[in-house]
């Protein structure tokens, strides 16, 4: 038995570091990466969560029964819209490099060239 | 006590690659840092029990998008990230604000770990089964239906931004 407040420490682990390199990171990409970095963090929280009420089923104060398997259909959500955000992201990306030739987020502070 | 161990031993892995992520100067040395952040989540959502979680993240994520990166690096030829000055700002307010909220939302994790009680490793034998693609489907196509043709659109128009975007003269 593994604790639940282990799973969401190493979540919250993650996500830090994630924000962290979306601050101090200078290259797009990377800060890019960051991003999906928190990402995967939230989803390990969301499977830790349902594999929790799981095992301890529960009601809602409503009366509605808890569904645990919904934390596993948001990780699959989450999963699709990270895929669309990481191919319009990286078109973004190409684009802006083609016209600024950089990757340096401190050389693309201005929306027009 | 096995399970304790293995989780021990992801979980390190998981964060010494996301600290490699962030110290590397190269985009494709954090890309494949990243590959392996994300490998290691595979099998801690295994430990879990979430069979196609797992395997979904090592198709999905670990395979198709961290494929996307390196392949954007390449084509990119992006090289070794350039040293700024950050503000001081940053490095004196930011460095320990951060500190102090990973400190205060650990400890809050560990002060009530009691309250949020364990997560049992595997499949139990009296529950039905947690990881299963058959439930699975049934939630996501009877329940869930509605946000699922959603996210069909919303690829679609992914698609459309990302080939509009990536044309040779915008």
């Amino acid at each position: 038995m593994v604790p639940l407040s282990w799973y969401l420490i190493l979540s919250a682990i993650l996500f830090s570091l994630g924000v962290f390199g979306f601050l101090l990171k200078r290259n797009i990409i990377t800060i890019f990466m960051s991003i999906e970095l928190m990402l995967n963090a939230v989803n390990l929280s969301f499977v830790a969560f349902a594999k929790y009420w799981h095992a301890n089923p529960m009601k809602l104060p409503s009366g509605a029964e808890v569904v645990p398997l919904s934390g596993q259909v948001f990780v699959f959500f989450v999963m699709v819209v990270a895929a669309a955000e990481a191919a319009v992201g990286l078109a973004i990306i190409i684009s802006v490099f083609r016209t600024r030739e950089t990757l340096n987020v401190d050389q693309v502070n201005l929306l027009k060239l | 006590m096995v399970h304790q161990v293995l989780f021990i031993v992801f979980g390190l892995i998981c964060v010494a690659g996301a600290v490699n992520l962030l110290v590397q100067r190269h985009p494709i040395n954090s890309a494949l840092s990243l590959v392996v952040v994300m490998a290691s989540l595979a099998l801690i959502y295994l430990l879990l029990g979430a069979e196609f979680v797992a395997a979904i993240q090592v198709i999905v994520y670990a395979g198709a998008i961290m494929v996307l990166f390196v392949f954007v690096i390449m084509l990119l030829n992006a090289g070794a990230e350039e040293r700024t000055r950050g503000s001081h700002i940053a490095l004196f307010a930011g460095v320990p604000g951060l500190a102090v909220l990973a400190g205060t939302v650990a400890w809050l994790l560990i002060h009530s770990s009691g309250k949020l009680g364990s997560v049992a490793i595997g499949s139990e034998p009296h529950n039905i089964a947690f990881g299963d693609t058959h439930n699975i489907a049934g939630l996501l196509f009877h329940n869930f239906l509605l946000p699922f043709e959603v996210t069909s659109v919303l690829i679609l128009i992914a698609i459309m931004g990302a080939v509009v975007l990536g044309r040779k003269e915008v």
